[in-house]
């Protein structure tokens, strides 16, 4: 039997499947997708020099090289649309909108945190942004984001649930539950597949059956196979915006495989070194911040303009950075607090 | 009054809720045009129609995750898993999720829902199909534990769970389904986490859930011919516990006997035991004892599964050794 091997370059996408086969997005939503790459760019690399210098303890999955797919769907997203994400959350928090300094607290344990440090990195929710929660255990919130998305049928409200995962969770049992239970009921729900070809340190395609571990599954449960270049704003946000639209006029759920690229190890603790040096350049080639920079640039958008973009969102990185640092820990009457409704933790009387 | 069977009780409780309230919904496999594989559900897709009665494919993650969804945004589902064995399935949505989502959101989200189950045992179903996981649930931290023991409670903690903010695991007894019990007229909505002295007695105190009541209340009549009064208490629910009503009855007869259906190691009725060590030793004329399901797996036949359970022997015995 030979190793397993992650694709090489020349199998990666060259081009998508864009379910929109759309024109490209308006200026000011590229520039909104710019500016989101780059808020999670830099939201993301403070974190980890965060890490080495101590002041984010336990553990953290980064979003370094999958921005476009966050970008794509918080610009596309109705503000009242439902956010699922993995424990790999941080930049969908930040696509809805969520402010940086409370989800810098939240990873440094901090009073400001977003859950006031109760939930930490792997946990991120702010329902007042729509960002329904990050979920820790693979496969879970597939079946929750199905369940938010019976709710808002059965509301008649029009709003979508999106649930985000990775390429991993596809060769879990709760996958596949939700997957037939979305086709089945007709669900206002659309997946969207992060394949970062990595299954934590293993390739995945090492240990799934099929080449396209998302878009190969579709055809079970009566979807439409898509795969897409998950590392193209525009692309993506096309897809968003067609899939979107489709759970939104009734016609049910879809599944998105997006392909794309960690720059860093799976969490923390892993520095990456299982990835050869020929793929991890590939990828770092196909870096979706730079080239979408030099995709601006080279439509026209003056040179300026982005730069002042860029020193904005340098400014607020390090604005939250700083207020993070300042706030104190949080209170320890929450250890026990919210366990239930009533506010506390009592389980007898 | 009204004589009705426990498994109608629960038709009855989930009715008046959903007529009570449009967000109410149930979900579970079976639960529609079945009716229930217990009957338990009966008539409950005709009054309320397909989108609020749902039957779904054999998929407890999916149902539950589905719950838990659609109580964060704004519903209040009833989801049904089929037969507490099944848990050992969705344990993650149960346990990781649903438990644990208002704490770690800093109380951002509220998941008012309930789960119905078919629990314990008693029909011969072998080890997969009979347990009771009360103690599962009760070790959980985020969880409400109920379980009735009369149709008239079924409906009223029914009622009660629906109405919380909190999840709640309502466990049903499978092998109360056919018993009957007097029913009131108009609505019936309890409080959860108020035991019930359903027989006074001062000489010994026997604290009992779900089947197990009408077996301590067996065991007492027994107790009885002998001159024994036994207190009974139906604890009705395990989270919130209500060890106010089982002290003040501690307090009185000076000996308590606990009645547990589920496997003995870390049943609940050590936690009772334990909160009695420590707060109530002084009141205490003799020991604690504790009648349990032994240590296994539960038998198939019916013998052996006879054997196994609490009989009202057992309790009159334990009863009688915590006397001696």
């Amino acid at each position: 039997m030979s190793p397993p091997r992650a694709p090489a370059p020349d199998e990666a996408p060259s081009g998508s499947l864009d379910p929109g086969g759309s024109r490209p997005p308006a200026r000011a939503t590229r520039l909104a997708l710019y500016t989101r790459m780059l808020e999670m760019r830099g939201f993301e690399k403070r974190a980890y020099d965060l890490f080495l210098s101590g002041l984010v303890k336990g553990t953290s999955h980064l979003g370094l090289g999958q921005e476009a797919i966050a970008a794509a769907f918080g610009t596309a997203m109705r503000e009242d649309d439902y956010t699922f994400a993995t424990y790999r959350g941080h930049n969908h928090a930040l696509a809805r909108g969520v402010p940086m300094t409370p989800v810098m607290g939240e990873l440094m344990g901090r009073a400001c945190g977003l859950m006031a440090g109760k939930g930490g990195s792997m946990h991120l929710t702010s329902v007042e942004h729509h960002m329904m929660g990050s979920y820790a255990i693979i496969g879970a919130h597939l079946t929750i984001a199905n369940g938010a998305a019976w709710s808002a049928k059965a509301r008649g409200s029009g709003q979508v649930a999106v649930c985000f995962f990775g390429d991993g969770t596809t060769n879990i049992g709760a996958f596949h539950e939700a997957l037939n239970f979305a086709a089945v009921y007709e669900l206002p729900v659309v997946f969207v597949c992060e394949n970062n070809l990595w299954m934590e340190y293993t390739p995945i395609a090492s240990v799934t059956a099929v080449a396209r571990p998302a878009a190969d599954r579709a055809s079970a449960y009566g979807l439409e196979p898509v795969v897409l270049d998950g590392n193209d704003p525009d692309v993506m946000h096309a897809a968003a915006v067609a899939a979107l639209g489709r759970a939104r006029s009734g016609a049910g759920p879809s599944l998105l495989e997006a392909l794309t690229y960690r720059h860093g190890g799976h969490s923390r603790a892993d520095p990456g070194k299982y990835r050869s040096d020929e793929e991890l350049s590939y990828w770092l080639g196909r870096d979706p911040v730079p080239a979408y920079r030099a995709r601006l640039v080279a439509e026209g958008v003056e040179e300026a303009e982005i730069a002042a973009i860029e020193q904005q969102v340098a400014a607020a990185v390090d604005e939250a950075t700083e207020a993070a640092k300042a706030s104190g820990p949080p209170s320890l009457d929450l250890v026990e607090k919210d366990v239930f409704a009533d506010g506390g933790a009592s389980w007898r009387r | 009054m009204a004589e009705m069977t426990y498994r109608d009780a629960v038709a009855a409780g989930i009715a008046q809720e959903m007529a009570r309230d449009d967000s109410v919904v149930l979900f579970g496999e079976d639960v529609g045009a079945a009716g229930g594989v217990f009957k338990a559900t009966v008539g409950l897709l005709e009054k309320f129609g397909p989108t609020r009665v749902v039957d779904t494919p054999i998929s407890e993650q999916a149902i539950l995750g589905a719950a838990m969804g659609a109580a964060m945004t704004g519903m209040r589902p009833i989801a049904e898993v089929m037969f507490s064995d099944f848990f050992a399935v969705c344990w993650d949505i149960v346990a990781n999720e649903i438990a644990k989502t208002r704490y770690m959101t800093n109380g951002q989200v509220s998941l008012p829902l309930v789960i119905r189950s078919g629990n314990g045992g008693g029909s011969r179903f072998g080890a997969q199909h009979s347990q009771s996981i009360e103690n599962w649930a009760m070790a959980v931290p985020g969880l409400k534990v109920v379980a009735p023991s009369t149709p008239r409670d079924v409906i009223g903690l029914l009622a009660a769970a629906v109405r919380d903010p909190d999840p709640v695991l309502f466990f049903e007894h499978k092998s109360l389904y056919a018993t009957k019990g007097e029913v009131g007229q108009g609505e019936i909505c309890d409080e959860l986490g108020r035991a019930v002295v359903v027989r006074e007695g001062d000489d010994v105190t026997i604290v009992a859930l779900a089947q197990m009541v009408p077996r301590a209340l067996h065991a007492a009549e027994e107790l009885a011919r002998d001159g024994i009064e036994a207190a009974v208490v139906d604890l009705r629910s395990l989270v919130p516990l209500d060890m106010t009503t089982v002290a003040a009855s501690v307090r009185a007869t000076g000996h308590l006997v606990t009645v547990e259906e589920n496997p003995r190691l870390c049943g609940w009725g050590a936690e009772l035991s334990s909160i009695v060590a420590e707060e109530l030793l002084f009141d205490l004329d003799g020991p604690v004892v504790r009648v349990t399901t032994p240590h296994v797996p539960l038998p198939a036949a019916d013998a052996l599964e006879d054997a196994a359970l609490p009989s009202p022997e057992r309790i009159a015995d334990g009863a009688r050794r915590a006397l001696a």
